[in-house]
């Protein structure tokens, strides 16, 4: 269980997110998460090798992280458990220049060997866990659908990270 | 930042009753919940709309998928039964309807307990029946029974926990053993428990439909049903359930459960058969059933004892052959009913009259303060012969294995002094 602070600390520090296995086609899950996240003011810059160099809503989309100019604080992983290993180990190389501090894995992406090494570079690692959904959940917008965020308080919602 | 994975305790049902779901309002700082007396909702821009239309962002189109009041229900009956997610609807059969139009398709089957609502023996013997639904109902009193009467066309397990009107309480871990076994989900009705009686989630429950007209609203004022799920069901185990897995046509091929993983059934029952069926929830009714819930604990306290005291009256009574109340050590669901319902049995029962068909009638003209109406979990105290009213429709067979006899009469003890409840049921006895 990740604790609601730390999940809210993310969300409010990160603005660039590196999401690894972002689909072209609108119906997948990824691009569903893509365009919620930018919709909440994040850029997300999309890393699928099979579409380098075309654009995924409106951004570039990158080989691998580290063929990502820019630098970016988070990278979401949406592949198979895995599959998050290497992109994890590539992460950790990279997260000084770049200014990575946080590893996301997707819901169902469970690398905990991959988690430790992260954790042991001094990066924050969530897993199994989707930050549309989380971001959702703790801005005041999942219980509109009808799903338990399991919040209670009498605050007055911000419904911005 | 540091890892800090620690989470506070989880607030108490009390308090959950209350705040579960409902927050200020965002814009004007309103703390009761508001009613949302509105059809639909502006977009912000042209691609705020086609992301609400795609299911790609939440928010609100049109009240009969969502509403801001009625979401705050959805919330809390999801939170207080320990669940994922909830879709509220018109009515419980509205709710039944959703659920089973989500997990079925023509030629599929599922098994039911016989002693359920007569209502739901009708809708789901006959009504369903035309949508090529097949409903095979069993005698839930030994767990076997389910399991003997699921095919390969089986697509789900349904039962009353606490089965209206007979007082039967339903071994439901067992039950879930042989749902999980089968591959398939376990839906309960959670109604005449409510989820302060009895959570079944905890014993292997998948589904929990609720007709929250009763306990929950509490107060006869306002008809609404639900649908809840547990979160915890693989619906790709096998491949048992196409509406989950497979690309939705409805929806530009979107795969529910692959996008929202466990409350892909929640999102299904909303967007494909809550927006093409339509029986949705109005949010007058939604707030009156939220601020009912609000005094579930101490309502369903007082109609535990109240129902506790009369059963125990009535065992005695020269009129009444029998009482088929599981609260009552004379029950054969006694044991059952301890492990299930530590808090009590509900206040739903049935009575055997000496008299027959004929005392029955008697009996239900007779009283005087106790409401001669087809509906229980009101406050009020409230008076049924079934064979004559909600079983009418069942042939005799099915109205007596559904414990419907005909010298059966159906009570749904109120919050009343439990002295005037037992002195009118005396003199209504006394006319016999």
């Amino acid at each position: 269980m990740y604790s609601d602070d730390l999940l809210r600390n993310i969300l409010k520090n990160v603005r660039t997110i590196a999401m690894v296995g972002a689909s072209p086609k609108w119906v997948r899950p990824s691009n569903f998460a893509m365009k919620y996240l930018q919709g909440k003011g994040y850029r997300v810059i999309p890393v699928n090798p099979g579409h380098a160099g075309k654009e995924i809503l409106g951004e570039t989309v990158y080989a691998s992280l580290g063929d990502i100019p820019e630098r970016f604080e988070m990278v979401d992983i949406f592949r198979t458990s895995d599959a998050a290993g290497p992109i994890v180990d590539e992460a950790i190389g990279i997260s000084e220049t770049k200014g990575i501090s946080v590893i996301w894995m997707q819901l169902g992406v469970i690398n905990e060997d991959a988690g430790k090494r992260a954790e042991a570079a001094g990066l924050n690692v969530i897993m199994d866990r989707c930050p549309k959904i989380e971001y959702a959940r703790l801005f005041g917008e999942l219980g509109w659908a009808g799903i338990n965020t399991g919040i209670i308080s009498s605050k007055r919602p911000k419904l911005r990270a | 930042m540091t890892g800090n994975k620690k989470s506070p305790p989880e607030a108490g049902f009390e308090t959950r009753a209350i705040h579960a779901g409902a927050h200020p309002d965002p814009a004007t700082g309103a703390r009761n919940t508001p009613i949302f007396q509105t059809t639909s909702y502006v977009f912000d821009d042209a691609d705020h709309a086609a992301d609400l239309f795609n299911l790609q962002t939440f928010g609100f189109i049109y009240s009969r998928l969502t509403n801001p009041t009625v979401a705050v229900l959805e919330e809390r009956l999801a939170n207080l039964e320990g669940g994922r997610a909830a879709v509220c609807a018109a009515s419980g059969h509205a709710a039944q309807f959703l659920t089973f139009f989500t997990l079925l398709g023509p030629g599929d089957e599922f098994v039911a307990s016989r002693n359920l609502y007569g209502g739901s023996i009708t809708q789901f013997g006959i009504s369903f029946e035309k949508l090529g639904w097949k409903c095979h109902f069993v005698d839930p009193t030994d767990p076997e029974n389910f399991a003997a009467a699921i095919t390969p066309k089986t697509k789900a397990i349904f039962l009353e926990v606490l089965a209206n009107p007979g007082g039967i309480v339903v071994d439901l871990e067992a039950v879930a053993a042989i749902a999980k076994d089968a591959g398939i989900p376990l839906i309960v009705d959670n109604t005449m428990a409510t989820p302060y009686l009895c959570r079944p989630f905890e014993w292997g429950a998948d589904i929990i439909v609720h007709s929250t007209t009763k306990f929950l609203g509490g107060h006869g004022n306002s008809l609404g049903g639900a649908v809840i799920e547990s979160g915890k069901f693989d619906w790709g185990q096998n491949d048992k359930f196409p509406s989950m897995t497979e690309p939705e046509p409805a929806y530009h091929g979107l795969t529910f459960y692959e996008t929202f993983g466990d409350f892909g059934f929640t999102m299904k029952a909303r967007a494909v058969a809550l927006r093409d069926f339509g029986p949705a929830l109005s949010p007058t009714n939604a707030f009156n059933t939220i601020t009912g819930i609000e005094t579930l604990p101490l309502r369903m306290d007082r109609h535990v004892a109240n129902a506790q005291d009369v059963a125990s009256f009535l065992e005695t009574h020269p009129a009444v052959d029998w009482v088929s109340y599981a609260g009552l050590k004379s029950s054969p669901c006694h044991d059952l009913a301890r492990k299930y319902l530590p808090k009590g049995a509900g206040s739903v029962f049935t009575i055997g009259l000496k008299g027959g068909y004929d005392a029955g009638v008697k009996l239900v003209e007779g009283v005087e303060m106790i409401s001669h109406l087809a509906n229980i979990g009101d406050t009020r105290s409230l008076i049924l012969h079934p064979a004559s009213t909600t079983h009418r429709q069942l042939s005799e067979e099915q109205r007596v294995a559904a414990g419907a006899g005909p010298e059966v009469v159906r009570l749904s003890i109120g919050l009343e002094t439990a002295d005037d409840i037992k002195n009118d049921l005396d003199q209504g006895l006394g006319k016999i």
